[in-house]
């Protein structure tokens, strides 16, 4: 006798069958920029003409609805949940459901709450479906590893030693889990910062450090609109990069 | 409706432990419903009726039975056991958040004794498969 089985892993796959590629952006550190690298990668990729998701799994601090402007209320349902249509891109996140209240959620919770999007959620047809992961290396970086064992991470850091500390367990745990890292993208880079740690904490890890995005001031104002975002100096360091992942 | 998705979910798991357990068919699926994501029982039977695979499979023929489980809610700080009928009721767009995300509870109510949010669902929360039985095989 089975007793007590959680049927929602059993379909993970069969939802995301229809996605080529997934691909989380990582830090385990806060404030690196992620979310900023997520949604314009999303943003991005539409742009060159691929079908791509979003999903923000920072499920207690969602922000990627601000930064693509997108409206806060449910899906729509039929055969389960179909991702909201935005700026070109099939974007999910916790935001929809939970509008502007805010939700304190333990492990367990954490984890039901990532299964039941994952077995609710219907993707479709994707290039790439680009993952918004929380920081820190706790229950979702666990939970993506279990149930999307094939996802590729794109990790993001600052010139921050403070940053690349944390950066360095994130690509320490990836390492150790044998799961597929596409690279180190360096965020806020200042001009006249000339610092080489970014570089050479990918090259510890035999990684690329894929390039690096610049401290963009009007990244803030163009926020909350998608095409004012694609044409900050941001998104023109990124396009290179979202080329050669979604090329890749 | 989404609930096609959670029971797709089901027959899915139980065609895997179907597979697993090497049984000819499935006789009985015990499926609980947790009341806090508020899926009735006739809506789940006729997702499960929707998506079941036809003749031939292992799960034509299963008996798919459907309960609700009632919702228990234990305070972390203050230990008061609770339901959901004696906290802040949940309404409109909240009890539809819910129904969807069930954690999502965690934003809309409070232990009414001490008014944390840290609380656990201790049972009552979604779906979940309580048992299956079959034929032919060395037991699932």
């Amino acid at each position: 006798m089975v007793h007590d089985l959680d049927p929602r892993p059993s379909v993970i796959r069969d939802r995301l069958s229809g996605v080529a590629r997934v691909v989380c952006v990582s830090a385990g550190k806060g404030g690196v920029g992620k979310s900023s690298v997520a949604s314009t990668l999303a943003l991005l990729g539409a742009e060159q003409g691929m079908a791509v998701g979003l999903l923000d799994l920072d499920l207690t601090g969602p922000t990627d609805h601000v930064i693509l402007g997108a409206r806060l209320g449910f899906p729509s349902e039929e055969y389960g949940i179909d991702p909201e249509r935005h700026a070109g891109i099939s974007f999910l996140s916790v935001a929809h459901f939970l509008g502007m209240d805010a939700a304190a959620l333990r492990g367990g919770d954490v984890t039901n709450t990532l299964l039941e999007l994952l077995a609710i959620a219907r993707w479709g047809a994707l290039d790439a479906l680009v993952i918004d992961m929380p920081p820190g290396l706790g229950d979702t970086a666990l939970d993506v590893h279990r149930y999307l064992p094939k996802a590729a991470h794109l990790v993001v850091s600052t010139p921050s030693r403070l940053a690349c500390e944390s950066v360095r367990r994130c690509l320490s745990l990836l390492s150790k889990q044998g799961a597929p890292v596409l690279g180190v993208v360096e965020n806020m880079k200042a001009k006249a910062d000339d610092s080489t740690e970014v570089a050479e904490l990918a090259a510890a890890f035999g990684l690329r450090h894929l390039g690096s995005l610049p401290r963009d001031p009007d990244l803030e104002s163009a926020l909350g609109t998608p095409e004012r975002v694609r044409a900050t100096a941001f998104a023109s360091a990124l396009r290179p990069i979202a080329t050669e992942i979604f090329g890749s | 409706m989404h609930e096609l998705a959670l029971a797709e979910a089901v027959l899915s798991a139980a065609r895997e432990v179907a597979e697993r357990e090497g049984l000819e068919r499935v006789t009985k699926v015990a499926v609980r419903l947790g009341a806090l994501q508020r899926i009735s029982v006739p809506t789940f039977e006729f997702c499960v009726n929707e998506v079941r695979p036809g003749a031939g499979s292992k799960l034509a023929e299963a008996d798919v039975q459907v309960e609700i489980e009632p919702v228990e809610l234990a305070c972390r700080p203050c230990g008061r056991h609770f339901g959901i009928e004696q906290a802040n009721a949940l309404e409109g767009d909240r009890a539809e958040a819910v129904h969807f995300i069930p954690e999502l509870v965690h934003a809309f109510i409070a232990c009414p004794d001490c008014a944390s949010v840290d609380f656990e669902v201790v049972k009552g929360r979604g779906v979940l498969i309580a048992s299956i039985e079959g034929e032919g095989g060395h037991g699932a």
